[in-house]
């Protein structure tokens, strides 16, 4: 045991098993609804999803959360059914109905098992199709996203995401506040606005639904047709999102938490759309930037100087151009020094490209890990929505191991160049302004940025005059 | 639905656990070391979280924060994590790379000291610390998981004190401690590897000889601690926190036989009567019918020693009363107490238990840890098979007896978070 020279050496790998995606089969109703198959038949259970093209983009001003809501009160009514009777059947037959929205779809979705997914798809089309909303629901639902807002903006991580987004885009611009909407705008949603907002946007025509399973496509065809053949409506498609990159240059806001025994930061700027040609280098070029555990971001905040537990970057992904943000939380008194670091890594990617092999890691990951990332029915479900969503070609999935693999330094340094702009960051901190606040408006002044604005924790951006 | 399951040993005492499933090429390696927190000597609580933190810090031939990279360029993911009496570590790979996973364990397993210095001791504990800072002490309601277990279990019990530890107690962490919890507990006699998914037994088993054969047993952990407790609380425990929240949140636990034990399915079926899914008994009442409740609901702790916590976990609606929001809540374990469980709500729990075994199936980690779990408490991974019919055997009349004779006044422990504001207020 002495000698390590006898052990075993690293081992090289084995020879890669052939990996494909599930196989994938479309068609389409004549009432316009489209519909996604993909077999897995390894164990009994299928997932069903539904996705319907709105999400809180499509809101009118005053409404922000309205999709949000629609998606809490889809199954508290529907034909004759009340909402304990809808909960009370699926849970019989071992499942539940689950829908909420995002920026850019809303959906509903269920997985249960193989002998009594013909039933449980029966009243996820009539909670779908019928939904009746009724308003002493719709305002127990409302009430309820209150009491989330509320938990939410009282948690540091969840304040400090809010706050980010708030001070980022323009007050006029839907991103700027939260995808489920603000205590304001939430406070004035009824069920009118929720009948409103499902007439015009739920229907046959934007909606695609997914089943993913031990089901084949004939069965699937035969159940969909019987199911939702009859559904009508004048839903129409969301409106393509217009986004202003309107982030005031280097600016430090600091959202006061008296006390804080760390600060929940976030550095970034307004990103790109999902739609851009430079997706697959700029999701490389984040993994290596902030997006792996092995990545610079993380190793020098968490393995080199210890300020933090995790420190992570990302792009979020949206039809619009969504934000890039650099997300930790770091003792108080580093605080500083934590901001520094990042803004050294942002510079270091942009400054020269990256060595091959800190490539190859990011691509081996990304690629490797997309069979583990396929294993259940839901996690293929999802991901084929969002190809939907994105409108993303048939063969995505199919291609992407290879195009991944073929992202070259050279082409990350591009992204890195183009896409992290350290001109336009904004530098949030959720904590103890009186321990933070000089050394970061000292620290960053030689790097050009002005002085620190203090905000009280219930200062929302997007309802200040600026 | 079974997992196939075939266990041996290796003669060091490793046991091995191997579940082919050729569907997807992946494969899990999952390893348990029957130790946690449980087993922290006086003033070092953390100290066993905070050693899985050093075993990602290199062994003799890895170095610090390889382990995460050639996983990650392997096309892998990988983790660990530290429990009141268990620590695991694993990984899942693309089939073809099963044995670096065995290789990287392996060394870690019998050759991590020569790599441990005090350089990376002081920044793993200083990562701890922010770990300690951004679940625990900067979240609301962070403290619940520290003091839940303090409330429930006597001073001098392993699972009264808290896991992720004081930062006094990880302030006084030095490498002796480093070398000697290692030599005591990380040794194949005290450990589980399992193998799920996509490889060939045969090959296997040969990388795992070749691997971990020439491991030297352990010298023989010291016996566990003695674990008993009173089969009951005996009296009605309670705690009030005043915190910064915005809203009162209840938990109120009862000490229930261990998991896995006998009458401990009984308890599990009870925590979906009660609060699994909307539809369950406590969020159809308080969220749904009074609207005092935002969220609710209700789930065994899993502790499979001495005994166990099921706990009832509620979020009062902001402004409602933390003595509404337990008053409503103790009224449904009275009247679950007093009217029993019906045939309808039986047939509902087990059908949403059903579907999330099988949905719990798909991944081979998922299936790796669940093997890996029951071989190191019950010594045998294959009982795993049995969870769904021994949940399926437990019928009303069993529930009914249970709830008399567990849920009552004289065992229960109540957890109560009270905003700050109110406590002022009052």
């Amino acid at each position: 045991m002495s000698e390590t020279a006898e052990l075993p050496p690293r081992p090289a790998a084995g020879v890669p098993r052939a990996y494909e995606f599930p196989a994938v089969h479309r068609f389409a109703l004549a009432n316009g609804l489209r519909v996604v198959v993909a077999p897995m038949p390894r164990l009994p259970l299928v997932t069903v999803l539904a996705l319907i093209d709105a999400g809180a983009a499509s809101e009118a001003p005053g409404l922000e959360g309205v999709a949000s809501l629609v998606t809490r009160t889809l199954s508290e009514g529907a034909g004759a059914l009340d909402g304990a009777e809808i909960t009370a059947r699926f849970e019989r037959l071992g499942t539940a109905f689950d829908a909420s929205a995002d920026w850019d779809s809303s959906v509903a979705r269920l997985t249960v098992t193989r002998s009594r997914f013909d039933a449980a798809f029966a009243l996820f089309a009539t909670v779908l199709r019928g939904a009746t909303f009724p308003a002493a629901d719709v305002a127990r639902r409302r009430d309820e996203r209150l009491a989330d807002l509320a938990q939410q903006l009282a948690e540091p991580r969840g304040l400090a995401d809010e706050r980010f987004a708030g001070f980022l885009y323009p007050r006029t611009n839907r991103y700027a506040r939260s995808a489920s909407g603000t205590p304001r705008s939430v406070a004035t949603l009824d069920a009118d606005a929720v009948r409103a907002f499902y007439a015009d946007h739920y229907g046959p025509s934007t909606t695609t639904l997914l089943l993913v399973g031990d089901i084949t496509a004939d069965q699937a065809r035969a159940l969909v047709e019987t199911e939702f053949g009859g559904w009508e409506g004048n839903a129409r498609p969301a409106a393509p999102m217009r986004v202003v990159s309107g982030t005031d240059p280097k600016r430090i806001v600091i959202v006061e938490k008296a006390d804080a025994p760390q600060s929940e930061l976030r550095v970034g700027h307004v990103g790109v759309p999902r739609s851009h040609a430079d997706y697959l280098a700029i999701v490389v070029m984040n993994a290596i930037l902030g997006g792996l555990f092995s990545s610079r971001i993380n190793l020098n905040l968490r393995e080199k100087h210890a300020f933090t537990y995790g420190a992570s970057s990302g792009f979020d992904w949206r039809r619009g151009a969504g934000p890039f943000v650099v997300s930790t939380a770091v003792k108080s008194e580093v605080t500083a020094r934590a901001v520094e670091e990042i803004l050294r890594e942002i510079d270091g990617l942009r400054a020269e490209a990256p060595a091959a092999a800190e490539v190859a890691l990011a691509t081996d990951y990304l690629a490797g890990v997309f069979p583990i990332r396929y294993e259940s029915t839901s996690a293929v479900a999802g991901a084929l929505a969002g190809a939907t969503m994105f409108g993303l070609p048939d063969d995505w999935f199919a291609r992407y191991r290879d195009r991944i693999r073929a992202i070259t330094p050279a082409a990350v340094h591009a992204a890195a160049r183009t896409h992290l702009d350290p001109t336009r960051l904004l530098v949030l901190a959720v904590g103890d302004a009186g321990v933070i606040e000089a050394p970061l408006a000292a620290a960053l002044a030689a790097l050009g940025f002005g002085a620190a604005e203090r905000h009280a924790s219930d200062d929302d951006p997007a309802e200040m005059p600026r | 639905m079974r997992i196939p399951v075939e266990t041996y040993a290796l003669p060091n005492g490793l046991r091995v656990v191997l579940s082919q499933d050729h569907a997807t090429p992946v494969v899990a390696v999952n390893l348990w070391y029957h130790v946690g927190s449980a087993n922290e000597r006086a003033g070092r609580t953390g100290f066993a979280h905070l050693f899985e933190h050093m075993l990602f810090q290199g062994s003799a031939r890895v170095g610090a924060n390889e382990h995460f990279e050639l996983v990650q360029r392997a096309g892998g993911t990988l983790n660990g994590s530290t429990w009141l009496d268990r620590t695991n570590y694993y990984e899942t790979m693309p089939s073809h790379q099963l044995e670096l996973a065995l290789w990287l364990e392996a060394d870690r397993m019998a050759r991590l000291l020569p790599a441990m210095t005090q350089e990376k001791l002081d920044t793993q504990r200083d990562v701890v610390k922010n770990e300690r800072r951004w679940s625990v002490d900067n979240q609301p309601y962070g403290t619940w998981w520290e003091r839940l277990p303090a409330l429930c279990f006597p001073s001098e019990h392993p699972f009264h004190h808290s896991l992720i530890g004081s930062m006094e107690d990880l302030s006084e962490a030095s490498l002796d401690d480093v070398a000697e919890f290692f030599r005591t507990y990380y040794t194949p006699d005290n450990a589980v590897l399992t193998l799920a998914g996509d490889f060939d037994q045969k090959a296997a088993r040969t990388m795992i000889e070749r691997h971990f054969g020439a491991i030297p047993r352990g010298s023989g952990r010291p016996p566990l601690r003695d674990m008993s407790v009173s089969p009951t609380f005996g009296a009605w425990r309670r705690e009030v926190v005043p915190d910064a929240v915005v809203a009162a949140r209840l938990f109120l636990a009862f000490r229930v036989p261990p998991a896995g034990e006998h009458g401990w399915y009984a308890a599990s079926m009870l925590g979906a009567v009660l609060g699994l899914g909307e539809g369950s008994r406590l969020p159809k009442r308080l969220v749904r019918e009074l609207q005092v409740a935002s969220d609710a609901g209700a789930y065994t702790f899993d502790l499979s020693k001495g005994s166990d916590l099921l706990i009832c976990d509620v979020t009062a609606r902001p402004g409602v009363s933390a003595e509404r929001l337990e008053a409503e809540v103790v009224a449904e374990v009275d009247r679950l107490i007093a009217e029993g469980v019906t045939a309808e709500e039986r047939e509902r729990a087990l059908a949403l238990l059903e579907t999330s075994w099988i949905a719990g199936l798909q991944s081979a980690g998922a299936r790796a840890d669940k093997l890996s779990q029951f071989a190191t408490y019950k010594g045998d991974p294959a009982l795993v098979n049995e969870e769904p019919a021994r949940h399926a055997a437990v019928t009303v009349e069993v529930m009914d007896e249970f709830a008399r004779a567990w849920l009552g006044a004289e065992n229960r422990a109540s957890l109560l978070y009270v905003p700050k504001a109110d406590e002022e207020a009052a």
